[in-house]
């Protein structure tokens, strides 16, 4: 079987984000990148499918992004994928959501997939658009949000988290799945799996190999356009008061001429 | 005929506060642009429905109680809006910016080839265009985005907009749902109730209390359940907290969790790491208890605490039901 996971290069959770005055980007330069957190949760439960049918299954990251989106590959390939595949182009710079899951799903028109995995969200767009469009460009069900994930004969199985529980469901193979934080408990690269990354595959593709519009991709071709933006003012700190047996009360007082008692 | 499009937000014709707060802003904005509000209903329950969406004055409801809709996942729902659009051809379709509803309206975007806006916190018409206002990275840049396609498709934010009721007696207009075969490749099979809801969800609430590792285990969570059914609100929790096993992670709060806006945000416990900050310092009013002085959470607070949460929490939640009690 052919697993797929996508895979997102994002800032430093713990970086500053802010985006680029001119052409209001995220600006990457100067920010340390990582693999998006989510995303290990997909790989995570890949490796895990693939251990669990014997490990003839072959697991392939696809990452679209800048060059230097080579680290977060590299992560993957440490943890145990075979093998990645790079979208990179000059014009993918400023892709939004659909654009970005426009050249995925061109991207997976050359990479065989029998399951689509992906994270539930990017800790730096936070959309949760990319995974159910990858779908619709290719015609495939998708099941998002998945805490639970079984394969079985052709067809995928997962439970999707709700507010109270959660939704048991069914979709025929092939299909995306996109999981959420807790699903597992992503491995780390071991010494052996890291000397083992450096001679693994990365296949570097561009639009035109993959046969994408560019028309339809990068800060042109995306539909949404962004009009200005502002870093939001810092907080001003307010009172900050020491209990002395009637912090409550004084609490309360708060709470009580902000009108929330 | 063209117009603004509310999809409702529901849970068997439970209609969430979501839903109506895009009514009442679609209903400002359709009065700007001259054109009528639909809410569109898909999934059961609508009797159930029905008042709660009338009261925030749509001019008409288009109506489909067809079982597919909880019979399969997403897609049933996207090609009966595919086939309603042609027919009619609105403006603007919004929905609820949360799970299930953004894979909907995504995949309808893919369909469509035009774009989304996603997570919008405020919508308005500049020069007769529609602006989105996105808080981004966590709320440390406001963001104001248009689109260039049509129709143009909105997620909206709960708590984004404060509800304001304007009855009306919409013209309801049943409609048929459209299937594709793609649309049953994907199944139901059931749905599990784990936990009881017993309060608003962490997105929604006006009031979320939150704790931390200084809770040091999940009984305290016990009380800030109590004080966060005082307050009408939820209860959320840091990853700290989740991670130890105290809280479900479905409550957690920041980068990888729920970014919330509430009117009222409590961390309780809490230290206030960049990560968590990402995820509710857009609330309206924050209070801290800790009894670190120098945790950085008391930066951004409206008003702190510091003290030992065993000693405040109890006396704030005596102190409240002595004065609601007044
Ligand atoms: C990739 C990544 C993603 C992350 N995502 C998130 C996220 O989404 N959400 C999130 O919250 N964190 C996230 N974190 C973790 C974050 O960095 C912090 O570690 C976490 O928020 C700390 O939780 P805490 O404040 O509960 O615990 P601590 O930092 O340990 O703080 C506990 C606080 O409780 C106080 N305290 C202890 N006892 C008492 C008492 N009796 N009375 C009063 N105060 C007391 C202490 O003074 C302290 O300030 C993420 C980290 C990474 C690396
Ligand atoms: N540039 C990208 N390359 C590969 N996968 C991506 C990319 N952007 C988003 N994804 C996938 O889509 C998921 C959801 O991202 P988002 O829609 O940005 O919140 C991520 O967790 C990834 O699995």
């Amino acid at each position: 079987m052919e697993i797929v996971v996508l895979a997102k290069r994002v800032p430093d959770t713990a970086a500053e984000k802010r985006l680029d005055p001119e052409d209001k980007t995220l600006d990457r330069e100067g920010v340390e990148s990582i693999l998006n957190p989510m995303d290990e949760y997909a790989l995570e439960e890949a490796l895990r499918i693939k251990e669990s049918r014997g490990g003839g299954d072959t697991v392939t990251v696809l990452l679209m992004g800048p060059d230097s989106a080579v680290g977060a590959i590299r992560k993957a390939l440490s943890m145990g994928a075979d093998r990645a595949v790079h979208v990179r182009d000059a014009s993918i710079h400023g892709s939004d959501a659909m654009a970005t899951a426009y050249v995925l799903a061109q991207a997976l028109r050359k990479v065989p997939a029998d399951i689509i995995l992906a994270g539930a969200e990017s800790t730096d767009s936070r959309t949760s658009l990319v995974p159910a469009a990858v779908a619709e460009f290719l015609g495939l069900p998708s099941l998002t949000y998945a805490k639970k994930v079984e394969v079985g004969e052709g067809v995928v199985r997962v439970h999707r988290e709700t507010e109270v529980g959660y939704e048991e469901c069914e979709a025929a193979l092939p299909a995306v799945v996109s999981v959420v934080k807790g699903i597992n408990e992503p491995r780390y690269p071991s010494f052996k799996g890291i000397m083992a990354a450096k001679s693994k595959p990365v296949e570097a593709l561009d639009l035109a190999s993959i046969g994408a519009d560019a028309s339809r991709v990068g800060l042109a071709g995306s539909r949404t356009e962004v009009l200005s933006f502002q870093p939001r003012p810092p907080r001003q700190k307010g009172e900050v008061v020491k209990d002395e047996g009637d912090g409550g009360v004084k609490l309360a007082d708060f709470l009580q001429q902000r009108k929330f008692i | 005929m063209a117009g603004v499009w509310v999809l409702v937000d529901h849970e068997a014709g439970n209609v969430r506060k979501v839903s109506v707060e895009m009514l009442t802003r679609a209903r400002q904005l359709a009065r700007e642009l001259g054109q009528m509000v639909s809410a569109v209903f898909l999934g059961s329950g609508y009797e159930r429905a029905r008042e709660r969406i009338a009261r925030f004055g749509p001019d008409r409801v288009l109506i489909s109680e067809d079982p597919v809709f909880e019979e399969t996942v997403t897609v049933a729902q996207v090609d009966t809006l595919e086939a309603l659009l042609k027919e009619e051809g609105p403006e603007v379709v919004m929905g609820s910016s949360v799970p299930f509803t953004k894979d909907v309206l995504s995949r309808l975007a893919a369909r469509l080839g035009v774009g989304v806006l996603a997570d919008v916190v405020d919508l308005n018409l500049e020069d007769g265009r529609l602006v989105g206002t996105i808080s981004a990275f966590g709320g440390a840049t406001t963001v104001r985005a248009a689109l260039k396609s049509s129709p143009q498709l909105i997620l909206v934010k709960p708590n984004s907009f404060v509800p304001e009721e304007a009855p009306s007696s919409p013209e309801e207009r049943r409609v048929s749902a459209t299937v594709s075969e793609l649309g049953r490749r994907a199944r139901v099979l059931g749905r599990v109730v784990q936990r009881a809801q017993e309060r608003p969800a962490v997105e929604e609430a006006a009031v979320v209390v939150s704790g931390g590792r200084g809770l040091g285990g999940p009984e305290a969570f016990r009380m800030l359940e109590e004080l966060a059914d005082l307050l009408g609100g939820a209860v959320g929790a840091s990853r700290a907290a989740v991670d130890a096993g105290w809280y479900p992670h479905t409550h957690q709060v920041g980068q990888t969790g729920k970014i919330v806006s509430p009117q009222l945000y409590m961390a309780i416990g809490i230290s206030g790491a960049i990560q968590h900050r990402a995820g509710m310092q857009t609330s309206k009013t924050i209070v801290a208890v800790n009894k670190d002085p120098e945790a950085p959470i008391f930066s951004i607070c409206d008003f702190g605490v510091v003290g030992d949460l065993f000693k405040v929490i109890p006396g704030l939640i005596e102190e409240i039901k002595r004065r609601k009690g007044a």
